[in-house]
């Protein structure tokens, strides 16, 4: 009640917040992170756009690392389970989260996913994001590190059109390149030109899933990520 | 379209300070979202006007205040020039964003009986 001039009016009460909106999410990351931690599990957050070639990298990541590390991986996919079903079949412990509509993961479908799978003797965990330049990049995951797959028939703009995409990538794995002798108008320095004006730390592999060049070095990478885990602390402004 | 997503968490944080507070409306919300984001503020005003409906804040406006991208050197703390590449020129160590990926709930201005 307003008791300052005895009008009767109710009050309006200013109330600071200064809280993250997804405050909510992070928290659930939070959960999340401390789980894969615990267990020494590597999440890895692979974002992208649809036809990135995400699930490729997937598939030969899987080949080339059989009988030496557990690969699992949760496939964000908007109605079907063909993704899971190619990891499964590459010998990953795969399930899909069928968001409908929804285009991107966060970590509540994350957590709701791991009960769904059997995780925990895995070294690597990969969570498959919807295939989506814009969305997934706002939700942390609980994940170790986020890589972003950008392949090179998407031309070399992209880092500048998705800004927000690249700036929380950890890594760039340039993909398909075993076409690059067929688009004679992409040039990988003018991607990397890209990257450097969005990404304080421009990191990136060329890699083809196909052919298997530049595999061997974003398998190394992995390895360091799981030697220096934890390696990335997850920091908002202000 | 995160965005609608983004009014869901809103709303519910808002539901939640206005029960505790005994609040009858909601007559105000301030947020703060960086250019850096990966927020549209357009499609966030949208979703908001859509979902308040039936809520604490079905009359409650929002007032958005953008920030923009501050990229600064770490070292020197000279600021890096929009566009450049994001790196210190003269001291040669990677930009650290200091403003610009806010989504931040700042105040609520509720009615309280």
């Amino acid at each position: 009640m307003c008791d300052s001039c005895g009008c009767g009016d109710p009050e309006v009460v200013p109330v600071d917040v200064h809280d993250r909106i997804l405050a909510g999410n992070d928290r659930a990351a939070a959960h999340n992170r401390e789980h894969f931690r615990d267990r020494h599990v590597v999440a890895i957050n692979l974002m992208g756009s649809p036809g990135a070639g995400k699930t490729a990298v997937l598939e030969t990541t899987a080949r080339m690392m059989a009988g030496r590390q557990q690969l699992g991986a949760l496939a964000g996919d908007l109605a079907t389970d063909h993704d899971a079903d190619r990891l499964r079949q590459a010998g990953i412990t795969a399930k899909s989260i069928t968001t409908g509509s929804a285009c991107h993961l966060d970590a509540a479908m994350v957590h709701r996913g791991l009960h769904d799978l059997p995780w925990h003797d895995v070294d690597y965990l990969f969570i498959e994001n919807v295939g989506n330049l814009v969305c997934p990049a706002v939700y942390d995951l609980g994940q170790e590190a986020n890589v972003v797959a950008l392949s090179v028939t998407e031309g070399v703009d992209k880092p500048l059109k998705y800004p927000v995409m690249f700036l929380k990538a950890d890594l760039v794995l340039i993909t398909k390149i075993d076409l690059l002798p067929h688009l004679p108008q992409i040039r990988v320095e003018a991607i990397a030109d890209a990257l450097a004006h969005v990404m304080p730390r421009p990191h990136y592999i060329c890699v083809s899933a196909n052919t298997g060049e530049g595999m061997e070095q974003w398998l190394a990478w992995l390895e360091q990520v799981r030697v220096r885990q934890p390696c990335r602390e997850v920091t908002h402004h202000p | 379209m995160h965005e609608y997503s983004i009014v869901g968490a809103l709303l519910a944080r808002v539901d939640a300070e206005a029960r505790a507070r005994g609040a009858t409306a909601v007559h105000r919300l301030t947020v703060r979202i960086g250019e850096l984001a990966g927020v549209e503020i357009d499609l966030l005003t949208t979703a908001f006007a859509t979902f308040r409906d039936r809520t604490v804040c079905a009359h409650a406006d929002l007032n958005v205040m953008p920030v923009a991208a501050v990229w600064t050197c770490p070292v020197c703390s000279g600021e890096i020039e929009r566009g450049s590449v994001l790196r210190c020129a003269a001291c040669g160590v990677p930009a650290r964003l200091t403003q610009g990926d806010e989504i931040l709930l700042d105040r609520i201005e509720m009615e309280v009986p």
